[in-house]
């Protein structure tokens, strides 16, 4: 299951990363190792066996739906690049919009 | 005088119940360590300059959330990130008085097993500074080990707890998943991420894992822990030792990693232990292969946030989607690159099934084979690390050499088990760590192994060159 190129390039659009040239080719070379030696997993046959998601053996765990304070928006934009009032600022969406 | 090399957290607890050290004096001399030792170590990132508290002083991984601290994750896209709340493991050591020196290094988003990966420079090992001092949690690790914390708080995905501190000589904890809250903690794996205690001794570990674990309503993934017993026993009685013959003879184990385990199970036997052999083996085969499809995968989910809009680094540009992917490339470096790309690719539409699908069955088998050993033992012993500390430099090229640092560590992670590193010798000068693991919630279990063994040990945790 060979990675080429375009694979590349495909998944770095999913995960929006604007990768470099340099780093495109060193991600072709570096993903196909990796992937040969993690597809070890279908040498087993595991038909059988069921996923396995959490480690713990627990159940969902509820609480009571009671409205409570949530951070002071001051608190909540301290970290933003760019705040509008009450609103995060961001560059328009475009057509370019994928 | 305050000898921070030799003083456990334990010990600093006692001076200042009997009033024989004020606060502000342990922070002074800890301080002063900082000052004499970092600037070659690079355990920190950030220090804090005083603190409300005056009890014994604590430092705490960069992937710890600190309400007006700094924490970076070790990455550039969070660089003057201020947390605007505590973490609980953060908030419950405040609430037990400690005092915060500052926050470690650690290779960025907890993705390495060297601490080269930080965005920050790497951290170095305080018994050889030409050596890594293993990851991703290098910088608490190197820093309880040169004295300049009496103990620290590490996060632990596939080894970043253990292995640093089988590198460094110290104790660290993977605790259970489940009894320690994520609430707050930089989000990699997040059914793998464990936060767990870097100390000098197994009782310091045991004081300290007491103060962070235990049900947070924040993280609906935690239960209530049987209450902490601080360990005291010097025998082993009663106690059955599983040796799983393929985490002891795995490839890549070093000659005098396997001898100083082996001292190390011998001991187990004059401890009054019975000690038997049991087998894993797809769980050792197939552990790392299974890890990097389910942590990348879960990794690519996490990492998604960083877009640039609610905090940290922007990267400017005229249209939105391309903004995102700007700051992203420029933000991250090439460790959680690689791992966003393996992750979102395992995770893809006609992958999916037999990347991360078959992973999640894998982990399924891991922990079917531990279940299976745990019916005969109490307790399962193997080298942490197949090697001591390597030189800075050596593995940065070959991420896949850089993988199987965590070969041994991985498979217990998978299924959620704690292990505990305790130093057990030394080879060509480097100290080896010995992994206990045991069965989920038997953390009380690996405390008083860890002790006894510790105690007949004698292993001395001060770095040669610092002595």
């Amino acid at each position: 299951m060979a990675i080429t190129r375009d694979d590349v390039l495909h998944v770095a659009a999913l995960a929006r990363l604007d990768l470099t040239e340099d780093e495109i080719a060193r991600l072709e070379l570096q993903l196909n190792d990796i992937l040969e030696a993690v597809g070890k997993v279908s040498e087993l046959d595991l038909s059988d066996v069921p996923p396995t998601s959490h480690p713990l053996d627990v159940v969902n765990v509820f609480r009571a739906d009671e409205p409570r304070p949530s951070l002071p928006l001051d608190d909540v934009f301290a970290n933003a690049p760019e705040r509008d009032g009450d609103f995060f600022r961001v560059p328009p969406t475009g057509e370019t919009a994928a | 005088m305050i000898d921070t090399l030799r003083l456990t957290a334990e010990e600093a607890i006692g001076m200042l119940e009997r009033n024989e050290v004020s606060g502000a004096e342990l922070r002074a001399a800890y301080r002063a360590a900082i000052d004499a030792h970092d600037e070659e170590l690079h355990c920190f990132l950030t220090l804090v300059d005083d603190d409300e508290n005056d009890g014994v002083p604590i430092a705490l991984k960069d992937v710890i959330s600190t309400k007006g601290v700094q924490t970076t994750a070790g990455s550039k896209i969070l660089e003057g990130y201020d947390p605007v709340f505590d973490s609980t493991v953060a908030a419950r050591c405040k609430s037990a008085g400690l005092q915060l020196l500052g926050k470690t290094n650690t290779d960025e988003f907890a993705m390495g097993s060297s601490t080269e990966n930080s965005a920050f420079g790497p951290t170095k090992n305080p018994w050889d500074p030409t050596r890594v001092p293993g990851g991703s949690g290098g910088g608490s690790a190197a820093a309880v080990s040169a004295g300049l914390t009496p103990w620290a708080l590490g996060s632990d995905t596939g080894g970043s707890i253990k292995q640093p501190s089988s590198l460094c000589g110290n104790v660290g904890l993977r605790p259970t998943y489940g009894t320690v809250s994520r609430y707050g903690v930089v989000a990699f794996a997040s059914s793998l991420d464990q936060v767990g205690p870097v100390t000098k001794t197994v009782r310091d570990n045991a004081l300290l894992y007491g103060i962070i674990s235990g049900r947070d309503e924040c993280d609906s993934t935690t239960v209530d822990v049987p209450p902490v017993e601080l360990p005291d026993g010097e025998d082993l009685r009663g106690l059955r030792i599983g040796i799983p013959k393929e985490l002891n003879e795995a490839d890549g184990i070093e000659p005098g990693v396997r001898d100083a385990v082996r001292l190390a199970i011998e001991l187990c036997n004059e401890l009054g232990a019975e000690v038997g052999e049991c087998e894993l083996p797809r769980a050792v085969e197939y552990g790392l292969a299974c890890y990097y499809l389910v942590a990348p995968a879960e990794a690519s989910s996490n990492l998604a946030r960083y877009d640039g809009v609610r905090y940290a680094l922007r990267e400017g540009a005229d249209d939105y989607y391309e903004m995102v992917s700007r700051t992203r490339d420029a933000g991250f470096g090439d460790e959680p690159k690689r791992r966003i790309m393996l992750g979102t690719y395992a995770l893809s539409a006609g992958y999916y099934e037999a990347y991360y699908g078959q992973a999640q069955k894998v982990r399924t088998v891991i922990a079917r084979e531990f279940a299976t050993a745990f019916e005969r033992f109490d307790v399962l012993v193997s080298p942490t690390s197949p090697t001591v500390a390597f030189k800075l430099g050596e593995r940065t090229e070959n991420p896949l050499a850089m993988y199987l640092a965590d070969v041994l560590t991985i498979p217990p992670n998978m299924a959620g088990l704690p292990g505990l590193s305790i130093p057990c010798g030394l080879s060509e000068g480097l100290p080896v760590g010995l992994q206990l693991i045991g069965a989920q919630f038997s953390e009380n279990t690996l405390f008083r192994t860890g002790h006894a063994l510790e105690r007949a040990i004698g292993f001395d945790t001060v770095p040669e060159r610092l002595r």
